[in-house]
């Protein structure tokens, strides 16, 4: 296969890889060889590129042991890449292409500049020795030991020396391939704050001295912690996303459970990585059922269960079988899970099986306790077991400090004793709810509400 | 985006040819790529048409045809329903599938509808009349 592949990175292309420094943006260097192909060619290469880029940056950063420098290296791949494909086609394997490009160029600069003479030495003998620059070896490398540079680089972008906003923003950039103006919009934010999180981020984790391997052991555990967290972060952050805002931001969830949908891959025997991909794609089912066309958030057991997309539950009820399987009953995620399906199970709200949810939330307490699951588990209970049970809960936790602001706290109150038949303690409760409410939807609704207590 | 991409029939695959154990076994590898990339929700492929029916309809007549149809290079042979970034994802990831077909064969790729592709021609009363619509077809 080698015929249709030409070697990158020798002669023509050398003078682009001269003017390409750190800091220089993609769009700049597009522009840069915008005359050499149709802006069609370019956009195919684009996402050839945007479909390796993963893979490339996780294989390079295993090589040059830094985030930011396998990124640049990638980017020159990209920008060889524009410049000789139109002539030659795209090459049969292009990962393989692009991986052998940024490697020479890594080689190169390193020659060039005459610096890190250490490194050098080792990439230099390694690369001699087994012949890296022949495709083949380079794709017989790439099957072998992909999935664990990939896992490695999600590892890495989620690493807890990092802020939760940079692993986010880190783990878009490389993994999710989203670019810096993108993740901006993204999280509502400027390029600039976002750019410079990101040069932050590679800066810090090129002085940690990572090992730039996925952790195992103990270790392993907190760390896939981590990675979760980042990815549910991206997930809610488009879940909250409101009509008429960017379309970027409800492509997060998608962008989310793409992630997920890699990891449980690379990390098939963690039962909490299934159990966040099964919540992840439950949740999203419900992603078109959840708002009134005039963007009011509709209830849960209010929402059109028609509109709920039956393709999403099966593969959530899959994920979380698995995630079961694997002896992860138990685990936060896959909890949480097990509740959304609950739901997702039942075809009418009516039908909802609330003893199990309620059971469900003593379970979650147990191991992720919280106030807001504690007024959780009081409604899930008054569901069950009638409203005195859900007032029952409620009174051990109305002194939190955490909930004394929480209008939800004195609605689900309300709730409870309307249920009971205690209209007048019922009112109160709505109002005191509706005057602690932030939100102008929510604070007509519990005003409607105390309305109703006559 | 969600897209469906449709493997054509052929003569070979509506006469009931089925594929050589090398194309399973590199359509096998391709389908573990799309897994791997986060992208394929689902896939199926389909028995040649003649085991097919077709429902016409016209007014309140409803008239059952049977399989085997004729325009064989229209008919679907398999599908894949895949989450993509956009359609030039998708159409990427369709050059690298092997021939599905022992011949020349065609792959094709549909988007599926979503309601924010009606963009701002989709006003809240639209949203609100296709509420209505699909509560009542969920209702019957």
């Amino acid at each position: 296969m080698t015929e249709c592949v030409g070697l990158p990175g020798s002669t023509a292309d050398f003078r682009l890889c001269q003017s390409s420094r750190p800091g220089l943006t993609r769009g700049l260097l597009l522009a840069q060889v915008g005359s050499m192909a149709s802006n069609e060619t370019h956009h195919a290469i684009e996402t050839v590129f945007r479909i390796e880029q993963a893979r490339l940056i996780a294989g390079l950063t295993r090589m040059v042991r830094d985030v930011g420098l396998a990124e640049e290296l990638a980017q020159d791949a990209l920008v060889t890449a524009l410049s000789e494909w139109p002539k030659s086609g795209v090459p049969r394997n292009p990962g393989a292409w692009l991986t052998a490009a940024a490697k020479r160029r890594a080689i190169d600069g390193f020659r060039r500049k005459k610096m890190m003479a250490i490194k050098h030495a080792e990439i230099g003998r390694d690369l001699e020795e087994d012949g890296t620059n022949r495709i083949d070896d380079i794709e017989a490398a790439m099957d072998d030991d992909v999935g664990d540079e990939l896992l490695s680089l999600i590892f890495t972008a989620c690493h807890p020396i990092l802020s939760q906003e940079a692993r986010a923003a880190l783990t878009l950039r490389l993994i999710g391939g989203l670019t810096t103006d993108e993740i901006a919009r993204a999280f509502l934010s400027s390029e600039t704050t976002i750019a410079q999180r990101i040069v932050r981020a590679k800066k810090t984790l090129g002085n940690a001295g990572l090992a730039y391997e996925a952790p195992r052991g103990a270790e392993r555990q907190q760390r896939l912690a981590s990675v979760l967290e980042v990815v549910y972060l991206i997930f809610n952050e488009g879940y909250a996303a409101t009509a008429g805002e960017d379309l970027i931001r409800p492509a997060l969830c998608a962008e989310a459970q793409r992630l997920g949908r890699i990891l449980v891959r690379l990390a098939p025997d963690e039962p909490e990585v299934f159990g966040l991909l099964a919540l992840m794609e439950i949740q999203a089912s419900r992603f078109h059922a959840r708002v009134a066309p005039d963007g009011s958030p509709i209830p849960l057991t209010e929402q059109n269960r028609g509109r709920w997309d039956q393709l999403l539950i099966r593969r959530g009820f899959a994920a979380l079988e698995r995630a079961e399987a694997l002896g992860g009953a138990n685990g936060p995620y896959a909890l949480q899970a097990a509740l959304a399906a609950c739901h997702a199970r039942a075809r009418k709200a009516e039908e909802t099986d609330w003893p199990r949810i309620a059971a469900l939330y003593d379970r979650l307490r147990q191991i992720l306790p919280s106030p807001v699951v504690d007024l959780n588990r009081a409604v899930a209970h008054s569901m069950a077991f009638g409203p005195d049970a859900g007032l029952a809960l409620l009174a051990g936790i109305e002194e939190d400090a955490a909930l004394v602001r929480y209008a939800l706290l004195p609605a689900a109150r309300g709730d409870f004793l309307f249920r009971a038949g205690r209209l007048g303690e019922a009112r109160a409760a709505f109002q005191q709810a509706a005057a602690l409410s932030r939100n102008e939807r929510e604070r007509a609704f519990l005003l409607k509400r105390a309305g109703e207590c006559g | 985006m969600r897209v469906m991409v449709m493997v054509k029939a052929t003569e070979d695959s509506e006469a009931g040819i089925m594929p050589t154990t090398e194309l399973l076994e590199a359509m096998g590898k391709y389908n573990e790529e799309l897994v791997n990339a986060g992208i394929m929700l689902a896939g199926e492929g389909l028995h040649p048409s003649v085991k097919g029916k077709r429902i016409a309809f016209d007014g309140a007549s409803r008239s059952v045809i049977d399989g085997p149809f004729t325009e064989t290079r229209e008919l679907v042979a398999g599908f894949w329903l895949w989450e993509v970034k956009d359609m030039a994802e998708a159409v990427e990831w369709v050059k690298r599938c092997p021939n599905p077909m022992l011949g020349p064969s065609e792959i094709e790729i549909r988007q599926v509808f979503e309601a924010a592709d009606f963009g701002e021609a989709f006003t809240p009363e639209l949203a609100e009349q296709e509420q209505r619509l699909r509560d009542k077809a969920a209702s019957r």
